[in-house]
């Protein structure tokens, strides 16, 4: 298990399955008295199919800029102390830590919603990709199209 | 005509075979390069289904390509 730096960004990439513990630790605030988290796990089905397992790969320069975004705007958006999110790259096994979003707030229902905000954001907007590996041997990018608007 | 970068991820990187090409681009615009680029390799990908960055920042598809610069093509993420 890699100990991600939490100090450097808020946004961050690993190659390797990270501590959750050192991160939550870094969001502890003597002004915060709520935390929200959110963590994405790999799924042994999808759209009916049997998943044996998953590859995310990213436009890491982008990603990590657009990531930072996504918490700024949490940041601006939410009576909020502070954010973090850590996001896998790599091969993944079923039951995989894929995402973990964590956020600091004075109260549960800003703490909450920004936690929302960041891994919906997170979802539609930062540039990786999934691959998955199915059970009848098929392997494909998932390019999912966006909701209809309105 | 300018000699740049292309980036591929994902289904296009598989389509292409590579994850980056250097390309002489006569292209008028980045919607231009991309059709050009989706001919010659057989991406499915239509330009309305993607997003395009310049040197590491979302661009606009009717930006033209500069020479040197590195161009990402951006297919629906789908990370999470």
């Amino acid at each position: 298990m890699t100990q991600l730096d939490v100090q450097a960004t808020r946004f961050a990439l690993s190659e390797t399955g990270f501590e959750i513990a050192p991160l939550r630790a870094a969001l502890l605030s003597a002004r915060a008295g709520a935390y929200a988290s959110f963590e994405g796990w790999v799924r042994d089905h999808h759209a009916g199919r049997a998943v044996l397992g998953l590859h995310y790969q990213s436009y890491a320069q982008l990603a990590l800029s657009e990531g930072e975004k996504v918490l700024a705007e949490a940041l601006e958006r939410f009576a909020i102390v502070d954010a973090r999110c850590v996001h896998r790259v790599g091969e993944l096994a079923i039951g995989e830590l894929a995402v973990w979003v964590g956020v600091s707030a004075a109260h549960r229902d800003a703490a909450f919603a920004a936690c929302r905000y960041i891994i919906d954001e997170t979802k539609a907007r930062v540039p990786i990709w999934k691959r998955e590996r199915y059970a009848d041997g098929a392997a494909d990018w998932l390019h999912p199209s966006p909701p209809p608007v309105g | 005509m300018s000699r740049l970068t292309v980036l591929y991820f994902a289904s296009l990187r598989d389509a292409a075979g590579t994850d980056s090409e250097s390309v002489e681009a006569d292209a008028h615009d980045l919607r231009a390069l991309y059709e050009a680029l989706r001919a010659r390799h057989g991406f499915v990908l239509p330009v309305e289904r993607l997003r395009v960055a310049v040197d590491g920042e979302f661009a606009r598809w009717d930006e033209a390509p500069r020479a040197g610069s590195e161009v990402a093509f951006i297919p629906p993420v789908s990370g999470g």
